[in-house]
């Protein structure tokens, strides 16, 4: 029997659809157990590929045969062998193409919806990692927010739309993952923005995004209206587009809220999240549809596999923004936040071009989930 | 550190580093010290689960440059 790669496309196909799949993860106990392939109807069996060595009889009877099998490892090696032990063994399974290095760099891009004056706005859902970019396009123009560094997808994206890219646009400097957003910059001629609260330290030139910036793409006017909201960062901003959709960064989630501690200010910047969430944001319309930077957990997938609810739901439904006791809420985001984000200072120093690691290391820094939330 | 054989295996990619150390300590007797050298990245972790799921000792490692080195006593 022969075995199949499956690819990422195919499993976040998968994942967006809740179907089954037996996902047989030969990665050592801690990396599966720190961040894995998630699917609401996913089964799971974890077996070091080292302690299959010697056959995989003794495991045969846990690895169904009602059911699409698919073996993972970090690169694919280990799972192609794995794979080839089960088809040998009279199995019919699929391997993942490129592993979890190239789940973790998988993106799609789902429309999250139709601009008034004819223009689109597009979700890139990085699934393996929980990240969210946007494009928005309209008359041959676009606009990028929190690019991933897989800058093809979007040059590529934004080419068979015939759009050119103008804006790039990072509402923060992000801790948990690096920006593509200087490199689609260089490579456009389009002005690349950044907080300038959050790029005190950097070593290249940007446009200072803040509060009350207004951006048009294309000869129609969809404006960008940029709202300063600090909290996860000093300098966090967040977008009202068309009047409609508020990409709100790493501030809110569908789910939780953000973290203040990940450039170590937790104490500080604290106060500046309550405003942001308890008063810049609730003078904002309840029917603004919520497009944060990230998601935590499969479940804030909606049906088509977008992120996205509406603010007003979000001010009935996310836990983070029901917590009356300023001292609670304090406390809650200070104390006992969940581990910080692998590499996450290198990745604050790559961000801010202190640094320049090889593709091969930010590959590294960036491995596991994404943690830029508390909830 | 003393070692009775010395593994190379610079250059490959997992699963190869790990197929190629269990092996080479079939070719040891209890209590005697392999040496492998690795350039994969995912062999820290997994040689240190290996060894341990066996009952082997990882005496040691270290990082030489691009090198990772591991010093793994046969139970």
């Amino acid at each position: 029997m022969t075995v199949k790669a499956m690819n990422s496309s195919e499993v976040t196909k998968k994942v967006f659809n809740k179907e089954k799949l037996f996902v047989f993860d030969v990665r050592n106990e801690t990396d599966f157990t720190d961040w894995k392939i998630e699917g609401e109807n996913f089964q799971y069996l974890n077996i070091p590929y080292f302690e299959l060595l010697d056959g995989v009889e003794e495991i045969l009877g846990q690895i169904p045969t009602d059911m699409d099998v698919l073996v993972v490892c970090a690169k694919e090696g280990s799972s192609v062998m794995v794979a080839e032990m089960l088809s040998e063994a009279g199995r019919n399974v699929a391997y993942l193409e490129g592993g979890m290095k190239a789940w973790s760099e998988h993106l799609e891009p789902v429309k999250v919806g139709d601009l008034k004056d004819g223009g689109e706005l597009y979700q890139f859902v990085r699934i393996g990692k929980g990240c969210l970019s946007y494009m928005v396009i309209s008359d041959g123009e676009a606009a990028i927010v929190d690019a991933t560094r897989m800058t093809d997808i979007f040059l590529d994206f934004a080419a068979s739309k015939n759009a050119e890219i103008k804006h790039v646009f990072d509402t923060h400097l992000h801790a948990d993952h690096i920006s593509g957003g200087r490199k689609i910059a260089e490579k456009t001629g389009a002005a690349y923005w950044l907080p300038p609260k959050d790029a005190t330290e950097v070593t290249f030139e940007y446009n200072a995004l803040e509060g009350g910036n207004d951006v048009t793409i294309g000869g129609t006017t969809i404006n960008i209206h940029s709202l300063y909201s600090p909290g996860h960062t000093i300098g966090s901003t967040s977008f009202v587009v068309d009047e409609k959709y508020l990409l709100s960064g790493d501030i809110l989630f569908i789910d939780s809220i953000g973290r203040p501690d990940l450039a170590g200010l937790a104490e500080d910047w604290v106060g500046d999240l309550r405003e942001t969430l308890y008063k810049r944001y609730r003078e904002l319309s309840d029917e603004l549809v919520v497009l944060p930077a990230h998601f935590m957990i499969i479940d804030e997938l909606n049906e088509d596999g977008s992120v996205g609810e509406k603010l007003g739901t979000l001010f009935a439904k996310n836990h983070g923004l029901n917590i009356e006791d300023e001292n609670e809420f304090r406390k809650i985001v200070t104390e006992n936040l969940p581990p910080q984000p692998n590499a996450y200072q290198e990745i604050r120093e790559t961000n801010m071009g202190k640094i320049n690691p090889d593709i091969e290391k930010q590959r590294e820094m960036e491995i596991g989930p994404n943690r830029c939330a508390v909830r | 550190m003393e070692s009775t054989k010395v593994l190379d295996a610079k250059g490959l990619a997992c699963p190869m580093p790990i197929v190629k150390t269990k092996k080479a300590m079939n070719d040891l007797v209890s209590g005697e010290v392999l040496e492998i050298h690795a350039t994969d990245k995912g062999a820290k972790n997994d040689l240190a689960a290996w060894a341990k799921s066996g009952g082997h000792e990882l005496v040691k490692h270290e990082e030489d440059g691009d090198v990772l080195k591991f010093w793994i006593k046969k139970a």
